[in-house]
């Protein structure tokens, strides 16, 4: 495990977003790539998903996250991609100055042309959501107790309530059913299930373990471990409703409540964020407002398939690479894409019409309420409609794409603004 | 014999489309919703419901303690947990290359259970 000072792009994090952006970059034209990561191995949290259900988009193959992690690594190897693993970036610059530590290293200084942001996303703790009731052992991310039982080797816990319908939370739900624990229920505060619907049919339907929308955690009881939690309905204000609580004997309550892209070194190094997405503004090339600061996967935004992060590092990577080569980043000007009706947050904020000129533009979105109807997602400059496509639905749970395409180009170059808006239809 | 209506989520891809299968038996009639794989998918389900199943066994001599597995189909549902303990009983030597058989024609299925990932021998 060697490494050189100077990079070409120096990609921080080895998840798919991390691994992909080394690879694009390599193909592309960059000639010193290194990947750094914390971890002793490279892989990232795919190394701890061990369900299936990856690689349906990349490979048409049903993979488990190992499998689908394996392939990225293998090709980075084979590429020439430089790893500087079991190591902690301290602080990124403006300038491309990376810190970083590591026990066999000590402190390393590494400069890089370009620099991918590529760290991933954390999940929402017991204090960012306020969870009331006494402070004992057995309150756990739905992800800590999945690296326990799948890599580690330990169980949490033998009773469970999860706290959360998002995706590591059923599929949690199932994993600990497989070794032998009982899992009470899942408690979701929204009205709809926040994960895949799919994993609601092989986590929960298939194990008859119960969902119950619109309810929420409302005390947790026990002294030294959780003896029990008690659970309530809430109203459309997400206020508990009084007369509805139940207390359920558990030792564990594992969150599953949402994951939040994890931007302290972005934010150190003066890269803007956006407060919806909790991740950086990025253009077409997924380049931050410092020029050469590149940023791909979940620490933009949390997607729901590992497909699109792979997609986003590829991009990253690649547009990582032309730069070094022409030391220029896409030109001429940029144009705003904001999110309207019924839309949260797009993604790329900001796109380059010149890129169009080659390539197709994909807008990522969430919704901020679920249509159970047919939809247009709908592209418009001004009253003027660019493109549209239908979808059968839309909700908040299940990421929606557009792609503006070449042909669209010259009306594009003439907005001012695009905006995104997913209508009934 | 009356004939039966009932609702079956597809698992196949993200979408997750809710398919109304209407069966007279084992012959079926009619298939609302989805699209042709979702209807291949909603057959198997109610005749021979399966599911890819990936779980961990023990593994000595790597990184961790545990090497994750799958199986190289989808496998009949009613059978998992038989399918569970016998991967209880499986302990593994590093090194174990991505893809590797554990278990070979398992249960008697035709199914293999493969290694999801590599892990190396180390110096413990």
């Amino acid at each position: 495990m060697m490494h050189k000072e100077n990079y070409d792009v120096v990609v921080i994090g080895s998840g798919p977003g991390g691994l992909a952006a080394a690879i694009a970059a390599k193909k592309n034209g960059a000639e010193a790539v290194l990947i750094i990561d914390r971890d002793i191995e490279p892989g990232g949290i795919l190394l701890q998903c061990i369900h299936n259900g990856f690689g349906m988009e990349t490979f048409k193959q049903d993979l488990p996250g190992p499998a689908y992690a394996q392939r990225f690594i293998d090709e980075a190897t084979q590429v020439g991609v430089d790893f500087l693993l079991d190591t902690m970036v301290l602080e990124v610059t403006r300038d491309h100055h990376i810190f970083a530590t590591s026990k066999q290293h000590g402190f390393v200084e590494i400069n890089a042309k370009t620099v991918v942001l590529a760290m991933g996303c954390r999940e929402r703790s017991r204090a960012q959501i306020r969870l009331p009731g006494t402070r004992p052992a057995g309150v756990f991310t739905a992800g800590t107790a999945q690296r326990w039982v799948n890599v580690e080797g330990f169980m949490p816990g033998k009773r469970f309530v999860i706290l959360g319908s998002g995706d590591i939370g059923m599929i949690m739900a199932r994993r600990l059913t497989f070794e032998g624990a009982k899992v009470e229920r899942v408690l979701e505060v929204m009205p709809y299930l926040s994960g895949l619907t799919r994993n609601y049919v092989q986590c929960l339907m298939d194990f008859d373990i119960g969902l119950q929308l619109k309810h929420t955690v409302k005390n947790i009881i026990g002294k030294n471990r959780v003896e029990a939690i008690e659970a309530c309905a809430v109203d459309d204000k997400m206020q508990p409703i009084a007369g509805t609580e139940e207390i359920i004997p558990c030792d564990t309550l594992l969150l599953s409540v949402g994951l939040i892209p994890e931007n302290e070194l972005s934010r150190q190094a003066g890269v803007l964020i956006d407060p919806v997405t909790a991740g950086p503004f990025v253009d077409d090339g997924f380049q931050t407002n410092i020029p050469g600061v590149f940023s791909a996967g979940n620490v933009v935004h949390v997607y729901d398939l590992v497909d699109w992060v792979t997609e986003a590092g590829l991009t990253a990577g690649k547009s990582a690479a032309q730069l070094v080569r022409k030391g220029v980043g896409s030109d001429g000007p940029t144009i705003p894409v904001k999110a309207a009706d019924n839309v949260r947050y797009v993604v790329p904020q900001t796109l380059h019409p010149s890129t169009l000129e080659e390539n197709d533009i994909r807008l990522q979105m969430r919704v901020t309420r679920p249509i159970e109807k047919p939809v247009w997602v709908e592209v418009r400059s001004g009253d003027k409609l660019i493109t549209r496509r239908g979808e059968p639905y839309a909700r908040p749970g299940e990421m929606v794409t557009i792609a503006l395409k070449p042909a669209q180009v010259e009306e594009i170059k003439a907005a001012s603004e695009l905006r995104v808006a997913i209508v009934e239809r | 014999m009356p004939t039966i209506t009932q609702k079956v989520i597809c698992t196949t891809c993200p979408k997750g489309c809710t398919l109304e299968v209407t069966r007279d038996g084992e012959t079926i009639i009619s298939i609302l919703n989805g699209c042709k794989r979702g209807h291949e998918y909603a057959k198997q389900e109610l005749t021979d419901p399966r599911r890819m199943v990936a779980s961990t066994v023990r593994i000595r001599g790597a990184v961790h303690p545990l090497m994750p597995v799958y199986t190289s189909a989808p496998f009949p549902k009613p059978r998992i947990p038989e399918l569970l303990k016998l991967l209880r009983s499986v302990e593994l030597s590093a090194p174990v290359k991505m893809d590797q058989p554990v278990l070979e024609n398992v249960l008697g299925t035709g199914i293999n259970v493969n290694a999801s990932r590599e892990m190396d021998e180390v110096n413990q």
